[in-house]
């Protein structure tokens, strides 16, 4: 059972703030190591600014970010990145400018071992074949849901123990939304890797997790099981359409 | 016939310097998005640092000549590492135009420091064997002429192979295209941003000991006109854009040297300008730029 293990990251009071307004009002909440545990919320709820604040895209006023019980609280983000965590970010944001290899290349920026980038990058192609056959195309001239494909291989390649996605399903055709997800659970089954989801999708999000939590304007006004989330009347009013 | 090909050999031979220089510009373009107005004055310090230390090795040898373009050109990075560090890094998150001010700043300060101690123009020293070969037709080629086409072209092409080929190269692009993202995959932006300075300014140095090897009589202020030049170089072939910057210089070196030698000459110094105002009327983007549309 998720709950019973250790925690591997963990926001203790965590407060953001753009100008004077409050991003994130003390939010706190675990992520234990091997589940994956969902982000909910409307627009504008803080589940991005979330994520951004644990990558240290933007500066935590107060409150603390523990990652395997050390503070990792603004460090710089490349640095947070050789911590083994991963960030997925919204809108993707591959390298347009770069080919899918040189891509996933960059996500391999600071390993040093080249026979293991080798092993990764070929783990990378196996989970995503359409991938492998645009290695040399420009990033910019895939489709939405191959530039997602390329941001989650991306993120692989630095071999994380623990990864973000924002939003994965965004913009993507449904079809490719399943295969996605898809994706996203054998890479937390198979690879071991702990996955914080920030989705739109509450349906999907909630399937797939162990546990999720659910932001407003900043706070969290919930937590759960997911599967109790999925059967909480107010949850299936607000996030699930009835 | 012939004179036009002469001409256009000497217009490469400018021109040449125009896009070692013009590079520099379009590199930190690329990665920070401001002009760095100092980039001429380090040109200046280059063909400085070329007279200093041409004292320490045998002039007119290809050894020593070498040696000199090497020494100054590693100075010279050193020079714009340090300006990028202690001028525009403390103002990476402020508006762009603040930078732009502190550029203009930086490229005083050094213009008037060194006008401090240089009140004479100094006279640079051939530091490379000079010969004049006459092709058939009565084409007349120097030895200056093939050492600056041959420099530039070999730096070039070094200069494509990092950006396209190594790591770093591979870095310098993602950072230009997505800071944001690329400090996400584990790329230290201050890295990057600071080898682009060094890489560029090494051009620039590369640029003013060639420069002075054509035109020996060197001072503090040789830097401000080659430098605009080499500015508009950069927006015409697309500023930002690698081979866009040597296809820019080139390009405007030789009609510089075809009006120079027409009955026009003395709008010599303004046609680059004058092609400026029709690049950005006609082709904003360059020559080789492209209008980009963000994917969303």
């Amino acid at each position: 059972m998720p709950e019973i293990q250790a925690n591997l990251l963990e926001l203790q009071n965590v407060v953001v703030t753009y100008g004077v307004i409050n991003a994130l009002q003390n939010v706190s909440l675990n992520v234990s190591k091997g589940s994956i545990v969902t982000l909910l919320g409307g627009n504008g709820a803080g589940k991005t600014t979330t994520l951004r604040a644990i990558s240290a895209l933007v500066p935590v006023k107060s409150g603390q970010v523990l990652y395997q019980g050390e503070e990792i609280t603004n460090l710089k983000a490349h640095q947070i990145v050789s911590r083994g965590l991963a960030h997925v970010p919204e809108g993707r944001m591959v390298f347009s400018n770069l080919t899918v290899l040189e891509n996933l290349q960059m996500g391999a920026y600071l390993r040093k071992d080249k026979k293991k980038i080798k092993s990764q990058l070929e783990f990378v192609f196996t989970t995503f074949p359409r991938l492998q056959e645009r290695a040399k195309q420009i990033a910019g001239t895939l489709s939405g849901g191959e530039q997602q494909m390329l941001a989650i291989g991306r993120a692989l390649m630095s071999e994380p123990q623990f990864l973000m996605l924002d939003e994965p399903s965004l913009g993507i055709a449904p079809l490719l939304v399943k295969t996605i997800f898809e994706k996203i659970v054998e890479i937390n089954r198979e690879q071991k890797i702990t996955i914080l989801l920030v989705e739109q999708n509450a349906n999907l999000a909630l399937e797939i997790s162990d546990y999720g939590y659910v932001l407003e304007t900043g706070r969290i006004i919930l937590q759960d099981r997911s599967y109790s989330l999925r059967n909480n009347p107010d949850i299936r009013k607000a996030y699930l359409g009835g | 016939m012939i004179e036009f090909l002469q001409q256009i050999i000497n217009g490469v031979g400018l021109g040449a310097i125009y896009a070692l220089i013009a590079l520099g510009y379009t590199m930190v373009y690329g990665v920070l998005r401001f002009i760095n107005f100092a980039h001429s004055d380090v040109f200046m310090v280059g063909a400085f640092s070329g007279y200093l230390f041409s004292r320490f090795f045998q002039i007119e040898s290809i050894f020593g000549g070498v040696m000199v373009m090497i020494l100054s050109m590693g100075l010279c990075a050193l020079l714009g590492m340090t300006i990028e560090r202690l001028a525009y890094r403390p103002l990476r998150n402020s508006s762009k135009l603040n930078v732009l001010i502190t550029a203009i700043g930086v490229s005083l300060f050094l213009e008037y420091s060194f006008q401090i101690k240089l009140t004479k123009p100094l006279l640079f020293p051939a530091l490379f064997p000079v010969k004049s070969f006459l092709l058939p037709g009565g084409i007349i080629l120097s030895s200056t002429q093939i050492l600056v086409i041959g420099m530039t072209l070999f730096l070039i092409v070094l200069l494509q192979y990092i950006v396209l080929y190594t790591k770093i190269g591979t870095a310098m692009r993602a950072v230009s295209f997505n800071p944001t993202a690329a400090s996400l995959v584990g790329i230290n932006n201050d890295v990057v941003i600071s080898f682009t300075f060094g890489l560029g300014s090494a051009l620039a140095a590369a640029g003013g000991i060639l420069y002075a090897l054509n035109y020996p009589s060197i001072e503090p202020l040789m830097g401000v006109l080659p430098g605009l030049k080499a500015f508009v170089a950069a927006v015409v072939g697309g500023i930002g854009n690698i081979p866009g910057a040597a296809l820019g210089g080139l390009l405007l070196g030789v009609i510089e040297t075809f009006v120079n030698g027409s009955p026009y000459s003395t709008y010599t110094d303004a046609i680059a300008f004058i092609l400026l105002i029709f690049i950005l009327i006609f082709r904003p983007a360059g020559l080789l730029g492209k209008v980009t549309v963000e994917k969303v």
